[in-house]
């Protein structure tokens, strides 16, 4: 199983030094005196994420680190401790140790123990406010050293002989054996007299391997693994030393996860055996830049396409047919290319969900708890982009859910339902989205706990406050209440992340619950980052670009469907509904006298479950868009989610709803 | 990236005329020379920043320096012309009234600029050179673009890596 986990260590590992990035950003602004609640939050929650994802990985040595920086973060956060410059030193110096347990995680070395001991005590004396005790720390350091560095595990060369496959023997299944003592890390050497590929005898053996293992196995243990072959091989084992005597090796020859060094063994004995079994190569790996080119490209394509077939729209169709049915030829097929080059981003979501088994295992495992976990819809593709993204915010809710939505076996027993706590993990594409769910059959919230908690931390919430309205409390930073913190969660920065990571990809997230019974978590997002269906819509002569995701209809107000409320600005009155009025005009600063809003065109817009009419002067029609980061060559713009490129070379504003409608829409209802 | 051809190597300088004043910058960061297309307002923006053009696909911000530097008019004809720099991986237009030619000088030309009470933050001033008789403002593009009151861009921190490389 542990193998298992290796194929998400470069993606961990690639996450958390961004997120290194991040925090020490965030770090040396604070030092450049910006003193904002949000660069903390930012740097702790690139902590806790970094910690979150090295205890799933089993990376203890970093995450054990890391909770000691999170720790002290937490103290800045609420405000119990000041920064200063003394502080963010630390804090920096804490973040290289960080990064190197990183980098030792990953390159499978040994990062400065003592150091890590020498930092923690320095984070735990500036948490007490005692800079005294950093003094007393290397004594206490030393000491832990070598319980640290004595990681176990084993350095096994296996050198067979020639004529092992005589014998029956298949090196491969004693690697499969080893495989399942602990995490094995395979070197493939091959023969120095390695004959060219005709002269290859398939019934003798090249290969040997350098082979690490590390777990708890002993020697015997590992030793009998080898028991068939101990005479037709050169074995050596000696137990794992330290990464200096690993580096210190001239050269490694080829470092890969067993998972994929077995078959390019099996595949190099077999080959000439088996020619028809050789695996059909039905894929190739292609890295992602090339794919973004090819994208970039055909959006381009897709913009010149449509620039031409508004140029040759006025043509007479008589004189020009064939010109004209090229160019509907042309928009044909470059649709079908733009569809199928968007198809090559798209992944199932298998692979964000394989990852889970194995954590609620280890989850429920270490809390006591059972838990079963179902997923449906596993094969659900979409883009690579959002699979991506989507794999934290996950990882947060399945472990809010073992943690705290599944109840110990006792409870769940004294209240009626079954020991084993179900969860389960659903993606589906409904409209142009996925939406993904996780369903727990749990305690459920409870939303007095909830308003307690949100009073103590002061925030003003009235006892009728709708359920949604209550919910909606725990997606605030720093929201939890949980009793007491534990290394799983419990700090109260799940939430407000998933909510977070979830919107910058343009999606929502949607909450029920019912106490006693359950939690549901509702993920929409949009199936791809790079192309928005969107209403085309014209303001004062600019256009601007709705995406249709956040779009409930469009009509045009009749004169009574307006009201206007003193110094509140005016409401759509909408069967039943009233619905803040806000014009894009003014919105946008569109230059020029504003319709009276009977004239206008209202796009209710919704986002939060929240309404907003948007007053614009003319609907030009819906289109796909291809969205472009605005930010990639200047800063964010309010209410803008990005741009586009319209058939005539133009640039257009995508507008940001849900960034509008929050804005907006509440400090109009307020 | 070249360093070491260091002191005497000249390096070149595009210059062009802001009102009465001629400027100069680094031809390095110069991508390419356009006239003044269709450009889309930003809400919000100062008025110096002309709005978003789309240069082959890339949407870059388009600065009106004759508007920042409140020089002369800024007219906008079919002679208006639009520098397209390219400062880091950035890419922007800057406009200006009109692009002279491009300039060697070598750093024993270059005299460092005198608090003159031009118009614009002398920290943005590379120095000064004189070219047969004319006068040539050097500007350290890098500088004057990526201040914080030209508010181009968010300040550095705010900006995700993922959107630089985008």
């Amino acid at each position: 199983m542990s193998i298992d986990l290796a194929r998400f260590h470069q993606a961990f590992f690639e996450e958390s030094f961004e997120r290194m990035d991040a925090m020490e950003q965030g770090l040396l602004q604070l030092e450049g005196g910006a003193d904002n609640a949000e660069t903390i939050n930012d740097i702790f929650r690139a902590a806790h994420s970094i910690k979150g994802g090295a205890a799933t990985f089993g990376f203890a040595a970093v995450a054990g680190f890391t909770h000691h920086v999170e720790t002290l973060l937490d103290s800045v956060r609420n405000g119990s401790r000041g920064v200063d410059k003394p502080l963010v030193a630390l804090l920096l110096r804490a973040s290289d140790q960080v990064r190197a347990l990183l980098n030792a995680a990953r390159d499978g070395g040994n990062a400065d123990a003592a150091l890590s001991l020498q930092l923690q005590a320095e984070l735990q004396a500036a948490l007490a406010g005692d800079t005294a005790a950093v003094v007393a720390a290397p004594a206490c350091a030393a000491v832990v050293v070598t319980a640290a560095a004595a990681t176990s595990g084993w350095r096994i060369v296996f050198k067979p002989h020639r004529d092992l496959f005589a014998s029956g023997n298949d090196p491969l299944r004693i690697l499969r054996g080893l495989g399942t003592l602990g995490e094995l890390e395979s070197e493939l050497h091959f023969a120095a007299d390695l004959p060219g590929f005709a002269e290859i005898d398939p019934q003798q053996c090249y290969l040997s391997w350098t082979l690490r293992l590390c777990g708890a196995a002993t020697e015997a243990e590992v030793r009998e693994m080898f028991a068939w072959v101990e005479d037709e091989c050169d074995l050596s084992i000696a137990p794992l030393a330290a990464g200096p005597v690993e580096s210190a090796e001239p050269v490694h020859v080829n470092v890969v996860p067993i998972t994929a060094a077995t078959p390019v063994a099996a595949a190099a004995v077999a080959a000439p055996a088996a020619k028809s079994r050789a695996p059909a190569e039905s894929s190739i790996r292609v890295s992602i830049d090339k794919i973004d080119g090819l994208i970039n490209l055909v959006g381009e394509l897709v913009i010149t396409q449509a620039s031409l077939t508004q140029y040759t729209r006025g043509l007479d169709p008589l004189v020009h047919e064939r010109l004209l049915a090229s160019v509907q030829q042309l928009e044909h097929t470059a649709r079908l290319l733009q569809e199928s080059v968007m198809s090559t981003r798209m992944l199932p979501i298998d692979s964000v969900f394989s990852r889970f088994p194995r954590m609620v295992h280890d989850l429920a495992t270490r809390l006591n708890k059972q838990v079963r976990l179902q997923t449906v819809g596993e094969a659900t593709e979409l883009d690579k982009s959002v699979i991506e993204k989507i794999g934290d915010p996950l990882t947060h809710l399945v472990r809010n859910c073992i943690d705290h939505g599944i109840e110990l076996p006792a409870v769940r027993v004294a209240a009626g339902k079954p020991a084993q706590g179900t969860m389960t993990l659903t993606a589906a594409h409904q409209g142009g989205q996925i939406v993904i769910e996780v369903i727990d059959d749990g305690r459920g919230l409870s939303r007095q706990r909830i308003l307690d908690k949100a009073r103590a931390n002061g925030l003003v919430i009235s006892d009728n406050a709708s359920d949604s309205e209550v919910w909606n409390l725990i997606f605030a930073p720093g929201f939890s209440t949980a009793a007491e913190v534990t290394d799983v969660s419990g700090r109260g920065v799940g939430m407000d992340v998933v909510r977070r990571n979830i919107e910058s990809l343009g999606g929502e997230v949607e909450l029920r619950s019912q106490e006693g019974e359950g939690t549901s978590v509702r993920i929409r997002l949009p199936l791809t980052l790079a192309i928005v269906d969107g209403m085309f819509v014209d303001v004062g002569g600019e256009t601007f670009i709705v995406p249709l995701i956040g779009v409930v209809e469009s009509l045009q107000p009749a004169p009574e469907q307006i009201r206007r409320i003193a110094g509140q600005g005016q409401v759509l009155r909408l069967r039943d509904e009233y619905i803040p009025v806000i014009s894009a005009r003014e919105l946008y600063r569109v230059p020029g006298a504003a319709r009276e809003a009977c004239q206008s065109i209202a796009v209710i817009i919704e986002a939060d479950g929240f309404k907003l009419a948007l007053l614009v002067d003319d609907l030009i029609g819906q289109q796909q868009a291809v969205i472009k980061s605005l930010e990639a060559h200047f800063r964010r713009v309010f209410g803008v989610a990005g741009a586009t490129i319209l058939g005539d070379g133009r640039v257009a504003l995508i507008i940001d709803v849900t960034e509008v409608v929050r804005t907006c829409g509440r400090s109009l209802a307020a | 990236m070249k360093m070491q051809d260091k002191k005497q190597a000249p390096r070149e300088y595009l210059s062009f005329t802001l009102g009465a004043e001629e400027y100069g910058i680094d031809i390095l960061s110069v991508q390419e020379i356009r006239g003044y297309d269709v450009v889309t307002r930003i809400p919000d923006a100062p008025d110096y920043i002309k709005g978003l053009v789309n240069l082959r696909g890339t949407i870059a911000p388009v600065v009106d320096l004759r508007l920042r530097f409140k020089l002369g008019r800024a007219d906008y004809d079919s002679l208006t012309v639009m520098i397209v720099l390219n400062v880091r991986g950035r890419v922007v237009g800057i406009v200006v009234d009109s692009v002279c030619d491009v300039v060697p000088l070598t750093a024993d030309q270059i005299a460092p600029a005198p608090d003159f009470g031009s118009s614009f933050d002398v920290s943005y001033l590379q120095g000064l050179a004189s070219v047969n008789e004319r006068m040539l403002i050097l500007i350290d593009i890098e500088k004057l673009l990526g201040s914080a009151d030209v508010a181009l861009y968010a300040p550095v921190a705010a900006v995700p890596p993922s959107a630089i490389a985008a």
